[in-house]
């Protein structure tokens, strides 16, 4: 029987990737992420864990590190936030497409400037296209099991992709939570030991990192893009697996009390906790509002999202990120999600909780009342960043 | 990446591109690029291999006299044989 032991979140997150025995860890410290690989550096230090903990000097270093391992055949980890992730972008879509099962976990931060340590989804929207698979936890519990299920959707032959799981900085990172920890014996029954496509190696013939000429550079990239819709259905699997052996299930989009909504709430990551309480506390009130969060970011789940608000009115999509001109993201996708069905609900989109600002349950109860108002057809804003002075 | 049989399809692609054949890369004839090529001009030559160190493609080659060539498979016109040889007897040509 599995163990409830009380921990922060992400040293929560290092034992759970210590459970799936990365041969190679690379990091390079940056707030909030930084107890991640420093709990691993400590396991590797005092043999608890037999891994390569590779000290690197920039974020930059650490992706590539990842990189040359996972080619060498090695299971291999990272983790970062905001600007650290932002380094790393230049080699983020090298990862994807070079099919490399390197999983990372983002301790979510706002980005500069102003200079903030504070949690929002800006850094992970800068990389939402580099052909990274993005699962978003809303708490600890989730964090544990994300990571060691995220070992095993990347190196599923029919995957071959990277992942990060994200987790909000300091709402998630620096949060002690009471969480089960799966066994030893049990993670090694779930997460098969990693078997490379290829390797880099003297003793085999492979050259990896190639030329993309005109004539294959389409077709590559169609194969990634193939490879990421296709992972939607092992991912499902593998949640299903993990329900199975541990009772906790996933969804790409999961519900929370949303039959007879009119009004649902869209959220993703730590926000959904607090949903939930606010959720419950208008439902009491006879209100007729839901929840609908979305656990998978890329592959975007544009079924799962049909499914779970058939029948609303409205939607109120809460984006902790500014496509600045444009839109929040995901109300975007949502949007586009639902644009041809006929019985689309109406779609307020409200950027909230930027750079640390608490979403507290007055504010979703006051976005819900919105929700309840609006009409399709009727909206005269594209999206508004939510509680700004002056506005 | 197999030329002959005609291009691969995205699912016919190995994953991540990977190449198993060494040098496959070989198969890719960059001579197609050019827009001008290298006439050499051996009574001009003195064999000195200036021509053979700078070119960057690796594609000139030095004949039985000691003369040197390019191969027009691999040469992509760049040119810089030709600035480099001193006694000048590298000419670049329009490509007809």
């Amino acid at each position: 029987m599995a163990k409830r032991v009380g921990m922060e979140i992400a040293l929560a997150a290092a034992e759970a990737v210590a459970l799936c025995k990365p041969d190679v860890v690379a990091a390079y410290p940056i707030t909030p992420n930084t107890h991640i690989p420093e709990h691993l550096s400590d396991l590797v230090a005092e043999g608890k864990l037999d891994a390569e903990f590779i000290c690197v000097e920039s974020e930059h270093s650490a992706l590539s590190a990842c990189i040359g391992a996972s080619a060498a055949g090695a299971r291999a980890f990272t983790a970062t936030s905001s600007q650290g992730l932002l380094y790393m972008g230049e080699v983020m879509p090298v990862v994807s497409g070079m099919r490399l099962p390197v999983v990372m976990a983002i301790g979510n931060r706002a980005l500069s400037a102003p200079i903030n340590i504070w949690n929002d989804h800006s850094d992970i929207m800068s990389q939402r296209d580099m052909g990274w698979i993005s699962i978003f936890a809303s708490n600890g519990q989730e964090v544990v099991d994300m990571m060691i299920q995220a070992f095993k959707i990347a190196e599923d032959r029919e995957v071959m992709l990277p992942i990060n799981v994200n987790l909000d900085g300091f709402q998630l990172t620096h949060v002690v939570e009471a969480m089960l920890f799966p066994s030893q014996k049990e993670v090694e029954k779930f997460l098969p030991d990693y078997k490379p496509f290829a390797q880099v190696h003297p003793d085999s013939v492979v050259s990896m990192g190639t030329l993309g000429l005109p004539e294959y550079y389409a077709e590559s990239l169609k194969a990634r893009d193939e490879a990421m819709k296709g992972s939607k259905k092992v991912i499902v699997r593998t949640w299903k697996e993990w329900e199975k052996i541990f009772g906790r299930l996933y969804e790409p989009v999961m519900k929370y009390r949303t039959e007879g909504a009119e009004a649902l709430l869209v959220t993703m990551g730590s926000m959904g906790e607090t949903a939930e309480a606010a959720i419950d506390e208008m439902r009491s009130k006879g209100m007729p509002v839901g929840l609908v969060k979305l656990v998978l970011w890329r592959p975007f789940p544009f079924e799962e999202i049909r499914a779970a608000v058939k029948g609303c009115r409205s939607l109120v999509v809460m984006d902790r990120a500014v496509s600045f001109g444009a839109c929040g993201p995901v109300a975007a996708e949502v949007r586009s999600a639902l644009y041809d069905q006929p019985d689309a609900p109406a779609i307020v989109s409200e950027i909230i909780g930027l750079g640390g600002r608490d979403v507290l349950v007055q504010d979703f109860v006051a976005l819900a009342e919105k929700g309840l108002k609006a009409k399709k057809g009727k909206q005269t804003e594209e999206y508004e960043i939510y509680g700004v002075r002056g506005s | 990446m197999a030329a002959k049989k005609g291009l691969e399809t995205w699912q016919e692609i190995t994953l991540g591109n990977m190449v198993f054949r060494p040098g496959s890369a070989a198969e890719y004839k960059t001579g197609s690029w050019r827009a001008k090529k290298p006439i050499f001009t051996k009574t001009k030559c003195i064999k000195c291999g200036v021509c053979f160190i700078y070119c960057p493609e690796g594609c000139i080659i030095q004949d039985e006299q000691g003369c040197f060539e390019a191969d027009l498979d691999y040469c992509k016109g760049c040119g810089i044989c030709s600035a480099e040889c001193w006694p000048g007897a590298i000419d670049m040509v329009e490509e007809g």
